[in-house]
């Protein structure tokens, strides 16, 4: 957003009132330090809670982090289940979810950025409504996804209806970050794509776009990672079935990982408090990859103008 | 290049008459519709949600007395003899909302004049991403943590009266205020952030500590993005689900002692969910009925959070 630039801006005048406001150090009162232990203190507590989480899951779920937790079905005895289906489940509805997100979430900020008129009142509906829709609590995504995609629509509990429901949770998401990145392409390389003859969509297809793929891919990956962690709408989806055997195609029932934690969690036995510890560092893990991808894609490829 | 070779000879041909294109580009036309069927779409998903709402709600409220279900005080849709007062679930979110807030929001405030005025940029560029991992961390894995260990820790260290509760409000909603922390943090950073240098430069002209700039100057100007900030995190904890179902119990409970187990609104249409009501039954409508009083309740609060997030962008940017 435009934080970056204001702090770019602003920052020399701060270091520079800073220095002035070293002048009266000598009056620094016992407010001023304690305000500050205050701040570094509420950072603490979030960076405490932050590793304690880590530790926890690390620490519970030690016994069982080893593959036969990705190699093993589900299963009522705990000293066999594994989550084999649900990890790839996951794979198969995040995988889905890139598939259908990536292009209409481009498309739309394409539309929005480079064509739509900002005076239309439908321009500002869509525009509004977007970041509203990017508010909505999951939950009421799977509502619409049990309503509309499993009933009416008749799709049933499937891998495909889990994937369309996904897909319209983290469109906003997306359609948000990509529209950063396309607004972050300076104005002079569309202003030479056109005075050399191209055609608006020309000048977006072969100038805009590439010059901003590593914002959306890093958008994109973002957005995918919420997708692989949310449970909640997918609990209304039926993911929570005891499923035995990997997804086979788009109609086949599925669970997910985070469903899988879930159902092991509200189990009373200690043995699954363990699995749903390891479980939890899998996801954490894949998680983590995927943030450090983004990271990676950001540094390495975004052209700074 | 024959493309743009043949456009430049149209304009040629066009003359000095005119600098339109000589004919319509048909492609062009059809791309830009299909750009615009996908913005489209997200017009669609909120008709959508509102129509997946609006039928089964109709039909719930054609079963259950509108009056009922906003005063009733028991709550029991999946009883043999159901009781239908939403109430218990209100409350029961009400608590855990506010019990988040009162963890997030002195965290996120601290944490966000810490990164907008004292931290350097380079301290912000690590600490920044660092806080951001709390709101990627998946909410079931927090339901886990709640469940697990605040929980048991509260057990262990509580000093006055009864201790809470296996299940509890109180462990889910200090749980999810952590998760809410970057929302209140990343927001109010941006707007705190966005008050222009010279007011600053002002307040330390005066002889002003930085503390004194950071609380009369900045967090005043700063205060509808702020404000903008913690109506959002209301709406995150309020439309939360996996935390509270693992870690608040599935009891609805009409009382203010986050000690107790309790459920949300939230939970309820997660359990509810679990127990794959059949199509039709009144135990499937109650899902909608409750869905639209949470979509309602959030839709306000987004749309609070907007407007006020856009009056402080118009002041100082």
């Amino acid at each position: 957003m435009s934080t970056t630039q204001t702090t770019g801006v602003e920052d020399p005048a701060v270091a520079e009132a800073t220095s002035h406001a070293d002048l009266t150090a000598g009056q620094r009162s016992i407010k001023d330090v304690l305000f500050y232990v205050g701040m570094l203190a509420s950072l603490g507590i979030a960076f405490t809670a932050l590793v304690a989480l880590i530790a926890l899951m690390l620490v519970q779920g030690w016994p069982r982090l080893n593959l036969d937790l990705i190699t093993h079905f589900p299963s009522s005895i705990p000293a066999r289940a594994g989550a084999e289906s649900a990890v790839l489940g996951s794979i198969w509805v995040v995988g889905f979810t890139a598939l259908f997100t990536i292009p209409l979430g481009v498309a739309a900020a394409v539309y929005l950025e480079e064509f739509a008129d900002k005076q239309r009142w439908y321009n500002r509906l869509i525009e509004l409504n977007i970041q509203n829709l990017a508010a909505v609590p999951s939950i009421v995504y799977g509502i619409l996804g049990l309503g509309l995609i499993v009933q009416a629509a008749g799709l049933g509990q499937v891998v495909l209806a889990a994937s369309l429901t996904l897909t319209l949770l983290v469109l906003p998401t997306v359609i948000i970050a990509a529209r950063e990145a396309i607004r972050a392409v300076p104005d002079s390389i569309r202003a030479g794509s056109l005075a050399l003859g191209a055609t608006q969509w020309q000048t977006v297809w072969r100038q805009v776009l590439p010059a901003s793929v590593p914002g959306i891919a890093t958008g994109v990956i973002l957005a995918l990672s919420r997708a692989i962690g949310e449970a909640a709408p997918l609990v209304l989806l039926g993911g929570l079935t005891f499923i035995q055997f990997n997804p086979s195609g788009l109609d086949s029932p599925f669970t997910v990982l985070p469903i899988q934690i879930f159902n092991w969690v509200s189990r009373p036995q200690d043995e699954f408090e363990v699995l749903a510890a390891a479980a939890g560092v899998v996801l954490l893990v894949i998680l983590l990859a995927m943030n450090s991808i983004a990271i990676l894609v950001r540094n390495r490829f975004q052209r700074r103008w | 290049m024959t493309r743009a070779e043949s456009t430049a000879a149209g304009g040629v041909a066009a003359g000095s008459v005119s600098l339109r294109r000589p004919r319509p580009r048909y492609g062009e036309a059809v791309i830009r519709g299909a750009l615009f069927a996908a913005a489209l779409l997200s017009v669609a998903t909120t008709v959508g949600i509102v129509v997946a709402l609006i039928v089964p709600t109709v039909e719930f409220f054609a079963e259950v007395s509108v009056l009922d279900f906003l005063t009733g005080t028991e709550w029991a849709p999946l009883f043999a003899r159901p009781k239908f007062g939403v109430l218990p679930l209100l409350v029961g979110t009400l608590v855990v909302t506010v019990v988040a807030l009162i963890v997030a929001i002195p965290l996120g405030l601290g944490a966000a004049t810490f990164l907008s005025e004292y931290a350097t940029d380079r301290v912000r560029r690590v600490l920044k991403p660092v806080l951001e991992v709390l709101a990627g961390i998946p909410t079931v894995v927090y339901g886990f943590f709640a469940l697990t260990f605040v929980t048991p820790l509260l057990q262990d260290i509580w000093l006055f009266g009864d201790p809470p509760e296996g299940f509890n409000a109180l462990s889910a909603g200090i749980v999810m205020g952590i998760m809410i922390v970057p929302t209140v943090a990343s927001l109010s950073e941006d707007a705190m952030s966005a008050v222009p240098a010279d007011l600053k430069a002002g307040g330390y002209a005066l002889g002003s500590s930085k503390r004194q700039v950071a609380t009369r100057v900045t967090f005043p100007a700063a205060l509808s993005g702020i404000v903008a900030a913690i109506v959002l995190a209301i709406s995150r904890a309020v439309g939360e689900t996996m935390i509270v179902l693992v870690a608040a119990g599935g009891t609805p409970n009409l009382s203010a002692d986050p000690r107790e187990a309790m459920q949300t609104m939230t939970a309820f249409i997660g359990a509810a969910g679990i127990g794959d009501q059949p199509v039709g039954s009144i135990g499937y409508k109650t899902i909608f009925a409750v869905g639209s009083l949470l979509f309602v309740i959030t839709l306000v609060m987004n749309a609070v959070s907007i407007r006020l997030v856009r009056k402080f962008r118009e002041v100082y940017e």
